[in-house]
């Protein structure tokens, strides 16, 4: 019981994470149809950033309390933002009306292009750093088994959450949900009816990026060890979350996240640790066999 | 008008230019050398070191006038410790036609590459591959400065029958032909003292949460892992455990020599065990060059001695028979010795392997390691 529980723990704190950079995959093809293969990356960009003010804001002697991480998640969210803006104004936005396939391969070429400018400009070494936020709360005691749950992964949990919260009312009761709802519709229609759908589309990536560093910034208060090459495994589990959960819609990708992460816990915790990836991922084709939309997905109608 | 297109033209054609000019300068006087391992990656810091003993021992051998008269060139490249990119790293070494790599740093990427090199012919000596295949299945081009991890496992193993006694064992690897090699072959000794691990898994290498890993040992009441790995899992695995309120001890291989298993690790490394040779800085023969690493405020720790050692053993051998022909440098080197290096002298038997191999063990306190 007490084994089951910590796994839980460990399962839904990982989840969750995938599932905050899942929910900026989902956004990014709801509204244009496309998959930001860089999204990954940005995330890494994300956890970089928080390392990088971490360690600034440590050296002036201001790592103190909430308020330097709150400091720092602002830092991350603010400059992640504008790389997620000038992704899509560089590499996307000039394919726009090409074909299909041309954003997705820009996408990919964004993707190396991002993780080799961190590689040669942070280094090829993993980059640690200090816990910040130590210790934790022993919930129960089974003989000699403690169950943990720290103090990161409560604000793990409670963050995806918030953020979750925040951005479904973003996307259902604001005039730029609304826009963006209109773009996903239907692009030409919502530009002939005086919506910016360059803006939208922009502000989308913004968002998504947003998401995306929160989730690099946990990663790093978890983990403590980044490397500029987190963002591919990170990204592609996150990407299989999305779709896992339904692509296009915002609770399905931190729901596809949360059981990405706890079956791979749940597998590893009770069957061989070597084949985690092969089960989340088989489930991931069970799924898509009998629902093809995904979880939470809607039918696509084909417009006439 | 300079339309796009011949700008374009003119972009591809000057590098070709300028590589054909620097092949023909370069033709004829020098010898090409290379040192190849994991620049980036996970190791990263592991394949610092071997650049950076390469690069001192190039230097060294140039101000004494290089090789038979000739300077050194050298090539550092980069394998990221990927068996697949270990073997596009050899074609690309062979292809300019040099003589010897002092690599790969990864077992998994030193057996596949060495295959490569026989074929072309170039002598490889690997400073840091203790799996016993590099040697085993090599061919006649492959030598190795260290141990081999049926030595090193077969310590290790008895320690850890000796030393935990009673304790309950977790045997860990990451499925690596080092990781994989050194974890089963320590499995073996301690079976052999007549102590049975509680558990024995895998786990995946390039992550960065372990905590279902850690939760399973955690459940299993583990008190000592011992983990075939490298720095940076091993590192996070500590962490990890820490974190969810486990006292274990962790005990590794060769491939935890670096200070930045500490940095990773932090406070949750202290105490971890690993087994590498007794400390090369130490020695007498080495006291001149550690000097001058210290001058340049680099600790010249893990392998940087051993790689700087490679370049010495294949330097003099080919003055000895005066020819830097592989296959010859190669027969030299089983044939005679043993070889003054930094290391002290060094022999090869019939495999490649040193004669002498030594492990011992290394304890991590407060950010060192130190010989027990």
């Amino acid at each position: 019981m007490a084994y089951a529980l910590q796994q839980l723990i460990n399962g839904v704190s990982l989840g969750m994470i995938y599932g905050l950079i899942a929910v900026g995959y989902t956004m990014v093809y709801g509204i244009i149809g496309m998959i930001n293969f860089a999204h990954g990356d940005i995330f890494m960009i994300g956890a970089f950033v928080s390392l990088i003010a971490l360690l600034l804001l440590s050296a002036g002697g201001l790592m103190e309390g909430p308020a330097a991480i709150l400091l720092v998640l602002v830092i991350s969210v603010a400059i992640t933002g504008l790389y997620g803006w000038a992704v899509e104004r560089v590499a996307y936005r000039p394919l726009r009306g090409s074909f299909r396939l041309a954003p997705l391969i820009s996408a990919i070429g964004i993707s190396i292009v991002l993780q080799n400018f961190v590689q040669v400009a942070q280094g090829a070494r993993p980059k640690p750093s200090e816990a910040v936020i130590s210790g934790g709360i022993e919930l129960m005691r089974e003989g000699d088994f403690t169950v943990q749950l720290t103090y990161v992964q409560i604000l793990i949990i409670a963050l995806t959450l918030a953020v979750l919260a925040i951005f479904t009312v973003l996307v259902t009761r604001t005039r730029l949900g609304r826009a963006m709802r209109a773009c996903e519709q239907d692009r030409r229609m919502a530009s002939l009816l005086g919506i910016d759908t360059d803006r939208t589309i922009s502000l989308t990536f913004v968002i998504g990026a947003a998401l995306a560093s929160v989730a690099g910034t946990m990663y790093l208060l978890r983990y403590g060890v980044i490397d500029f090459y987190i963002g591919f495994l990170a990204g592609v589990k996150a990407f299989t979350a999305a779709v896992l959960g339904g692509i296009g819609s915002l609770p399905g990708a931190v729901l596809g996240g949360l059981l990405i992460g706890l079956i791979e816990t749940f597998w590893s915790a009770y069957f061989s640790v070597q084949y985690k990836d092969v089960a989340a991922f088989s489930i991931l084709v069970i799924t898509l066999i009998f629902l093809p939309t995904g979880l939470l997905g809607r039918q696509e109608v084909e417009k006439v | 008008m300079l339309n796009r297109r011949s700008v374009l033209q003119a972009g591809i054609a000057l590098p070709i230019v300028l590589t054909q000019a620097e092949a023909l300068a370069q033709a004829g006087d020098t010898i090409r050398v290379a040192c190849a391992g994991p620049m980036t990656s996970s190791n990263a810091a592991a394949g610092d070191q071997m650049k950076i003993g390469a690069m001192q021992a190039i230097e060294d051998l140039n101000a004494k006038g290089g090789v038979l008269g000739k300077k050194l060139v050298l090539d550092v490249a980069d394998d990221a410790c990927d068996p697949r990119q270990a073997v596009s790293v050899a074609n690309q070494i062979a292809g300019r036609k040099t003589v010897f790599v002092a690599g790969h740093y990864c077992s998994g990427s030193s057996i596949p590459a060495s295959k490569v090199y026989a074929e072309e012919g170039v002598l490889q000596m690997s400073p840091a591959s203790t799996n016993p295949k590099f040697t085993d299945e090599g061919s006649w081009n492959t030598f190795r400065v260290c141990g081999r991890d049926d030595q090193q496992g077969a310590i290790a193993g008895a320690y850890l029958a000796k030393q935990f006694k009673g304790q309950k064992i977790a045997i860990l690897h990451d499925n690596s032909a080092y990781g994989k090699g050194l974890a089963d072959e320590t499995k073996k000794a301690l079976n052999k003292a007549g102590v049975t691990e509680t558990l024995y898994s895998a786990y995946t290498a390039g992550e960065k949460d372990y905590n279902a890993v850690v939760s399973r040992l955690k459940g299993a009441g583990i008190q000592v892992i011992y983990l075939g790995g490298y720095y940076t899992e091993a590192g996070l695995i500590l962490r990890q455990a820490k974190e969810q309120g486990m006292a274990v001890t962790l005990v590794g291989g060769d491939a935890l020599v670096t200070k930045d298993f500490w940095q990773i690790s932090g406070a949750a490394g202290e105490g971890t065990l690993m087994t590498f040779s007794a400390d090369p800085r130490n020695r007498p023969q080495a006291k001149e060059l550690v000097a001058r690493f210290k001058a340049k405020n680099v600790d010249p720790e893990g392998y940087v001695l051993y790689t700087y050692a490679a370049f010495q053993i294949w330097a003099a051998a080919a003055t000895k028979i005066k020819s830097t022909d592989p296959k010859k440098v190669a027969a030299e080197l089983k044939a005679h010795g043993p070889w003054q290096t930094v290391l002290g002298p060094i022999g090869f038997d019939k495999k490649g392997d040193v004669t002498v191999p030594d492990y011992v063990f290394y304890v991590w306190k407060a950010g060192n390691y130190s010989q027990i």
